[in-house]
């Protein structure tokens, strides 16, 4: 069964998202913000990292950084799901070896889970 | 540029309405002053220079004197250009926060609604009870965020007015807190409240002071730190009764300190903590309290905890 590592600081969309993985046959962990975020990754190994850009204690973008220079979790393919639209935190997120970049209130639930899945598969 | 714009342009009190600026604080008001100083000094010098021909000391003494003038009025004018600059780049600020603000409940409405609509799913029935609960919590959420962006805006038109009542604040600290129970409380903070005995009723707005305190021990409870304690406490001074919150969360860092009443300012360090927040409780609940006839402020260090305080006439 595949990990995924859901880093976002919103409950109600962990309760979510987890609800619709766990259905598709995949193991959801929780980090409720970037510092538990990073301890996570290292600890639970997943196979793949969903990262919020605004939270508390360490930012995303802190957090994005970190995960590529640790070499236990470099490889882990990262996508970045926020609420932030512009161009400039599309391209540094991409720069900084995130795998996609989504905006949450853009997608519906079904259409999120479609795009985690063909990164996973693409994988 | 045709004739109505050179005649708008001349209309200066128009001009300085649309920044929302008082005439004192316009640059254009202050451009024509600074420009008939300007003729008044050329002309002044003149007429003096010629009559005191002979005394150059004077005549220097007045150039400098006029000088001095002019640089006071130029650094006027620069200072209201950098708070119409700094209004602006507050309103770039305050459309990125308030968007990203709203887009939060938001994408909690759509993906829980997604989730209570999918088909493939069947949630048990207490499972349902839990996701339309979050449904409820994050509608609130986003009229509370309306509610104070339209306060706010009446605020800044001078539109906001308050009824004032006698009421006892002891009994609106335990209404608030009695409203609060169920409240988000994320770090578990235990809350206690002392008041004096016998105090007497002060004269506000029911509703406006209960939004000050719910503000207070709302901010008290998301920068606390785990298990903390929160203290109310109301007592007389003078002719005033003092409310104060403290708690022993993350405090404010010195250098924000005097920006804290702000609109849409929020510290670094409160971003780091808690990501949700738009900047507008506490610059409401200056507004408010202001209008009673209070006072309200607070003492914080970094790290130790913040004490919020407000008093009211009796």
């Amino acid at each position: 069964m595949k990990k995924i590592l859901f880093i976002e600081d919103e409950s109600a969309l962990h309760k979510a998202l987890g609800e619709i993985l766990k259905q598709e046959g995949y193991e959801m962990v929780s980090a409720f913000d970037g510092e538990a975020g990073l301890e996570m990754a290292e600890k639970e190994k997943p196979d793949f990292i969903l990262l919020d850009l605004v939270l508390p204690k360490i930012h995303g973008f802190d957090v994005l950084k970190e995960l590529k220079k640790n070499e236990e979790t470099k490889d882990i393919p990262v996508i970045i799901l926020t609420n932030l639209e512009n161009m400039q935190d599309v391209e540094k997120s991409i720069k900084m070896g995130a795998k996609g970049y989504l905006v949450k209130s853009g997608y519906t639930l079904e259409e999120v889970v479609e795009k985690i899945k063909k990164i996973i598969e693409g994988k | 540029m045709n004739f109505k714009k050179i005649i708008d342009q001349l209309n200066l009190v128009g001009q300085c309405r649309k920044y929302g600026l008082p005439l004192w604080e316009c640059p254009q008001f202050l451009f024509l002053i600074m420009g008939l100083i300007i003729i008044a000094s050329i002309v002044s010098a003149y007429a003096i220079g010629t009559k005191y021909i002979e005394d150059p000391y004077t005549v220097s003494f007045i150039a400098i004197a006029l000088t001095l003038v002019l640089l006071i009025m130029a650094s006027i004018i620069t200072n209201s250009f950098e708070r119409l600059a700094e209004a602006n780049r507050m309103k770039s600020e305050f459309v990125s926060v308030v968007s990203h603000q709203l887009r939060s409940p938001l994408s909690n409405l759509k993906w829980t609604l997604d989730l209570l609509m999918s088909e493939r799913l069947t949630l048990k029935k207490d499972k349902q009870l839990e996701y339309l609960e979050i449904l409820e919590e994050n509608s609130k959420r986003m009229s509370d965020l309306i509610s104070d962006l339209l306060i706010t805006s009446r605020i800044e038109q001078g539109k906001f007015f308050i009824k004032k009542e006698k009421i006892s604040l002891k009994t609106t600290v335990e209404q608030v807190l009695e409203e609060h129970k169920n409240a988000l409380n994320p770090f578990n903070a235990k809350i206690s409240f002392e008041a004096e005995k016998d105090l007497p009723n002060v004269n506000c707005d029911p509703s406006r002071i209960k939004m000050v305190i719910s503000n207070l021990l709302d901010n008290a409870r998301r920068y606390s730190r785990d298990n903390g304690k929160i203290e109310i406490r109301l007592k007389r001074g003078g002719r005033n009764i003092y409310f104060e919150i403290k708690d022993q969360g993350v405090g404010i860092p010195k250098e924000d300190q005097k920006l804290i009443f702000q609109r849409f300012f929020r510290s670094a360090n409160a971003l780091r903590h808690q990501t949700e927040g738009s900047g507008l409780g506490l610059y409401i609940a200056k507004s408010i309290i202001e209008k009673t006839g209070g006072r309200i402020g607070f003492q914080s260090q970094e790290g130790k905890g913040s004490t919020f305080w407000f008093s009211l006439p009796i």
